[in-house]
């Protein structure tokens, strides 16, 4: 691992399973002169820990991810979310680094005839009045509208997970949410890693009592990034009255957006239809729809609702 | 019977184009602004880097022999008609190496303004001479205005459809080479090799004989590969400049900008019926685009003169050219966006009439071809809405809409008719005993549809030989000449020819020839001759998401006399699952302010995965008509896409009350139109 | 350093190549080992045609490195049969009329190899068989006898 840390240096880019890596290389979206692979180093491993978190290797692969028994029992709404996810093939291949720093899927960033301001700082944002059906409603600024496709991070973001970085300087423990910034005046940084930081794993803290649901809307059944997605986990203790909620959103945003609001709103009320619907809408007054993307707050909506409702029943 | 190429498929032994040597490779270079002209492109930097041996361009350009197809006729002018136009071309000896000099070519545009955006009021419509194949833009006949004003109920209403993308599994591919006598091999992926040989001879200034296309197996077409593409053009070039063989392959993106689409569409009907049902009057106006260049005229209103009985009738087609690639072919061009709006509109008619949608089409099931007067030489429309009626269980249909739930999914049903026309072209085949074998020979092209199992089946009942004893052999230009696949002709065209060099062979003894350039003459006048079917759909819907599945669709046609039943099912089957694709996601996006296609690859234009597909069944009636060919068959290859999408938006509304009339029907859209909580 | 020297096994045969490291498993494949049973749709991962058995597991040959994948064991669709004994889902395929063109169809087979090894030894429902092959597409529509096919020789027991 210091070897691979080492060797960065300008136009070095660490390659996991290469899905989305070597996707934007032939795009010419990505122009690495050096790729260090990573994906063979001892970060392979998902042990747990004294405290009965867990901790996943960031080389683990997403279908082993999802498959392993300890996640797949204790973490099901990560497996869920995983497994909604891609297609068999490419969960075989991405690994749980590469799975979180996964660029945006917008088709303006992805096409290097056209203007990004991701991508080439200050050309511009062709999505805020062409093609943003399936761009964000939150968080967005002026320079980029972009969302973040991961389904695996919006689990991750749900369950306070922590992202263990290292680099030639040190190492350090970031919080999710936190690992993924919002694009505000620079787009051009999706995540607050600093260049040659590499992430080693992902660490959980035990998990919450209560139901998880990860509930997907795509435009097809299978095979296509999240509309909007929702991971939940809901506590009642076996009552009527909601002990905790974690709630975080896919497809609204430039991040995994944890829907904080949403959480303090539900915190210690009788978990029913009307409080659920109260929480969604505290949460989403705070969204500014593009123009054809207006369906999206409806959907994130109707998604919280049914959600909840169904770890309540 | 199995496929015949059936284990070479499976075992990965068959090959494409592209598959079949070695070659250096030629990757293109694309126009980045939507209109304009190129005003340079410096290529030193390119030429310097690796492995390169060739480089192609508009300020340099190659020779042709005819610039006359604004398609083909690559490099030959710097005005730039559209976004992604070929503009230049790398020949290197790798993929890599080719694509990265591509890359580094420089070009220099002056850009001009650029409009891309169809709108039925758009000031540049105009009225085609014709609209494909050859048939007239505007056909009329009664008082349409008076049979509106009479009718007891009436509706007027708009549909739209997107552009659509064929999106074969292969893309398009050619690999090409010279030899010492200047002629010219190429292993092209194409519907028909003797149209695409005469085509590349006439664009590269060749003789016919000089030029020989071969392709014994294509990875689908769908229309994209029925008329020469750049890559069969591209490829000859770059070998000619590189002095070895070349091949081009596109990338899917490529595909997007330079393989063809279907045009979108924006399509008015206008309906009048009296209280029993009877149209008093059917206006079906259509509006489309087609490129600055080239013009492609998509017959999408043509099904309004062949479905109903009407004592008025209307249907127009205006064009509007724009700075986008040309459209072109794909599955059933006209039928398939016009019946989507024709039967999304009649089942409209039937809510507002209050009678059921099946009933309706039984009232106004024509004795002869509307637009013509002929007799059909068989219709059994009627019988397939009946019999798929009692097969999919439609007695007893409540047809008040939202009614049906079960948990958060409302359900409902549709139907919706189908037609494609039957005709076939000439062609000719040969027959000839070679040892224990009887060869025949026919340069059709085999793009899925199981031609080649479908035209052994033929040649052996009419030698009255088992199967086994007949070799079939196709997809080479050096074969008998032969129509193309496409059209739903291709059976029929072949069938007709091998029947003909059978019937010879019987007559000689060793070798028997055809041509069927007489027989298929005087097929002209006397009959109408159309395939129908009945398309069923349920689908259930979530109010709260907008998703959309389709548990269940059923089709049933009458096509004739089926050649092959599993072949047959499997293409009836295929076009039904392109139909839902259209129905429910399929969709390329433009972005007017930037000019092009922001959809350009299979993440972006979703075309139905497995597990959209659920219970997909088709079944066909046993129709007779000795009005057609020696088989006595339709064409079906593309029918089974012609209704499904009606059909499926149909059922939406009996699932939801809303009546979606724009394409796909994607949650957004099921949405935007629902009430919020 | 453009260029690598990798060895893999690529259907029981040791193959040791210098490759350019731009190159994708695919592109090895095709190009240098004259595999042309593996296909490529989309060169993105968006497609499945280029499915094959990368140490066992199914994975998009497109996306493969060639040089990420020295020292691994590949199987391709020319190395499904044994010998002239095809394998039960090339078997399976034919009887079930499960391809049309046949374009998709060596990485639908190799996607349902890997499937049969990711869930054995339990069989597989259609609804399972469905939603584990939607990272194959067919444009042909050929899944209704896809699912057969496979549900054939990875069925659950009813």
């Amino acid at each position: 691992m210091a070897d691979a840390v080492a060797g960065y240096g300008p136009g070095t880019m660490y390659l996991g399973g290469g899905t989305n890596l070597v996707d934007l290389m032939r795009l010419g979206v990505a122009t690495p002169e050096r790729l260090v692979d990573v994906s063979r180093l001892p970060l392979g491993e998902i042990t747990e820990d004294e405290r009965g978190g867990v901790r996943i290797g960031a080389a683990v692969r997403n279908a082993d991810l999802a498959a392993h028994p300890v996640i797949a029992s204790r973490y099901p709404m990560l497996a869920r979310a995983v497994l909604a996810g891609a297609s068999g093939q490419v969960r075989n291949m991405a690994t749980v680094g590469g799975n979180l720093l996964q660029r945006t899927r917008c088709t303006y960033f992805q096409d290097v005839t056209m203007p990004c301001n991701k991508r080439d700082p200050g050309s511009g944002c062709p999505a805020i009045d062409g093609d943003h059906a399936n761009l964000a409603i939150l968080g967005h600024s002026a320079r980029c509208v972009a969302t973040h496709p991961s389904d695996m991070a919006v689990a991750l973001t749900a369950l306070d997970a922590r992202v263990h970085v290292t680099s030639t300087s040190g190492s350090r423990v970031i919080g999710m949410p936190g690992l993924h910034r919002l694009p505000a005046d620079d787009p051009s940084r999706d995540t607050v890693l600093e260049p040659g930081e590499l992430i080693t794993a992902v660490s959980l803290p035990p998990p919450l009592p209560g139901r998880s649901s990860y509930r997907k809307v795509r435009e097809r059944a299978s095979f296509a990034f999240a509309l909007v997605s929702v991971a939940a986990v809901l506590d009642t203790g076996g009552g009527g009255v909601i002990r905790d909620c974690r709630l975080a959103l896919g497809g609204v945003a430039h991040v995994p957006w944890r829907a904080f609001t949403s959480e303090r709103a539900v915190a210690g009320v009788a978990g029913d239809r009307d409080s659920f619907a109260a929480a969604a809408d505290a949460e989403l007054r705070a969204a500014a729809p593009l123009t054809r993307n207006v369906y999206k707050v409806a959907l994130a909506r109707n998604l919280i609702i049914e959600t909840l409702e169904e770890l309540v029943s | 019977m199995n496929r015949v190429e059936g284990i070479d498929k499976v075992t990965g032994r068959a090959k494409y184009a592209g598959e079949s040597g070695e070659a250096a490779y030629v990757f293109a270079v694309q126009s980045a602004v939507p209109s304009g002209a190129v005003s340079a492109m410096d290529t030193a930097a390119a030429r310097e880097m690796p492995g390169v041996l060739a480089v192609l361009t508009c300020v340099d350009p190659p020779v042709l022999g005819s610039a006359e197809d604004a398609e083909l006729a690559l490099f030959q002018t710097r005005e730039i008609a559209f976004h992604g136009q070929l503009v230049g071309a790398v020949v290197a000896d790798t993929l890599e190496n080719a694509r990265a000099a591509a890359a580094a070519v420089r070009v220099d545009y002056a850009a001009t303004a650029h409009d891309v955006g169809l709108r039925a009021d758009h000031p540049g419509r105009y009225t085609p001479d014709k609209v494909n194949p050859g048939l007239p833009a505007d056909l009329s006949y009664g008082d349409i205005e008076a049979g509106l004003a009479a009718a007891a109920v009436s509706i007027d209403v708009t549909y739209t459809t997107p552009t659509l993308h064929n999106n074969p599994m292969e893309p398009h591919a050619a690999l090409a080479a010279w030899d010492d006598e200047g002629h010219l091999t190429v292993a092209d992926s194409t519907q028909g090799p003797s149209a695409d040989r005469d085509t590349i001879a006439t664009v590269l200034g060749l003789r016919p004989d000089q030029v020989r296309v071969i392709s014994p197996h294509v990875g689908g077409g769908f229309g994209s590969k029925g008329t020469t593409r750049p890559p069969a053009i591209l490829a000859a070039l770059a070998a000619r400049a590189a002095g070895r063989p070349v091949k081009a392959v596109f990338t899917r993106q490529q595909m997007f900008q330079l393989t063809g689409y279907r045009t979108p569409t924006i399509q008015r009907l206008r309906l009048g019926a009296g209280q029993d049902g009877k149209l008093t009057a059917v206006a079906h106006a259509v509006t489309e685009q087609t490129a600055i260049r080239t013009e492609f005229a998509e017959q999408t209103a043509t099904c309004a003169r062949v479905m109903y009985a009407t004592p008025a009738l209307s249907t127009t087609h205006r064009l509007v050219r724009l700075n986008v690639p040309a459209p072109s072919w794909m599955r059933a061009p006209g039928e398939c966006p016009g019946m989507y709006a024709l039967e999304s509109a009649m089942d409209e008619l039937a809510v507002a009439a209050g009678i059921d949608p099946i009933e309706l089409r039984a009232r106004n099931d024509p004795a002869t071809e509307p637009e013509s007067g002929k007799p059909f030489s068989s219709r059994h429309l009627v019988e397939c809405l009946r019999e798929g009626a009692r097969r999919f269980g439609w007695a007893g249909r409540d047809p008040r809409p939202a009614v049906r739930a079960t948990g958060p999914w409302l359900s409902g049903t549709g139907v919706a008719a189908s037609t494609y026309p039957a005709r076939r072209q000439p062609s000719s085949a040969s027959v000839t005993a070679e040892g224990d074998k009887l060869v025949v020979r026919i340069a059709a092209a085999d793009i899925g549809t199981g031609a080649r199992t479908a035209l052994t089946r033929i040649a052996a009942e009419c030698l009255d030989v088992p199967t086994g004893q007949v070799q079939l052999e196709l997809g080479d230009s050096s074969l008998p000449d032969a129509w193309l696949a496409g059209g739903s002709m291709g059976t029929a065209s072949w069938g007709s020819a091998v029947a003909a060099a059978c019937a010879d062979f019987h007559k000689n003894g060793t070798r028997g020839t055809a041509d069927t350039t007489e027989e298929v003459a005087a097929d002209s006048g006397g009959f109408a001759r159309h395939a129908f079917g009945a398309q069923f759909a349920e689908v259930l819907v979530h109010p709260g998401t907008g998703e959309v599945r389709v548990p269940r669709l059923l089709g049933v046609f009458a096509a004739g006399r089926i050649i092959d039943q599993t072949l047959a099912r499997s293409q009836f089957i295929g076009g039904m699952t392109m139909g839902l694709g259209m129905a429910l996601m399929e969709e390329t996006v433009v972005d007017a302010a930037q000019g092009g296609f922001v959809h350009r690859d299979l993440a972006q234009y979703h075309v139905p995965t497995c597990a959209d597909v659920q219970d997909i069944e088709a079944m066909w009636l046993d129709e007779q008509d000795p009005h057609l060919n020696p088989m006595g068959s339709k064409g079906i290859g593309e029918i089974g896409i012609v209704g499904t999408a009606a059909a499926i938006g149909n059922a939406v509304w009996h699932a939801t009350g809303q009546r979606i009339r724009d394409l796909p029907i994607t949650p957004a859209k099921i949405l935007s139109r629902s009430d919020h909580e | 350093m453009s260029r690598t020297a990798v060895t893999l096994r690529v259907n029981e045969a040791t193959a040791t190549l210098d490759v350019d490291n731009r190159t994708s498993l695919l592109d090895l494949l095709r190009e240098r080992l004259g595999l042309t049973g593996s296909k490529k749709g989309c060169d993105h991962g968006q497609c499945g045609a280029c499915t094959v058995l990368l140490d066992g597991r199914r994975v998009n040959a497109c996306l493969v490195l060639a040089v990420a994948a020295a020292g691994s064991v590949v199987t391709t669709v020319e190395g499904l049969a044994d010998g002239d004994d095809l394998h039960p889902l090339q078997a399976a395929f034919i009887r079930h009329d499960a391809f049309q063109c046949g374009y998709c169809t060596p990485g639908q087979l190799c996607s349902a190899a890997g499937l049969l090894a990711e869930s054995s030894p339990r069989g597989l429902t259609p609804g399972e068989i469905r939603e584990q092959l939607s990272g194959n597409l067919c444009r042909c529509g050929a899944y209704v006898n896809i699912v057969k096919a496979v549900g054939a020789v990875a069925g659950a027991e009813p």
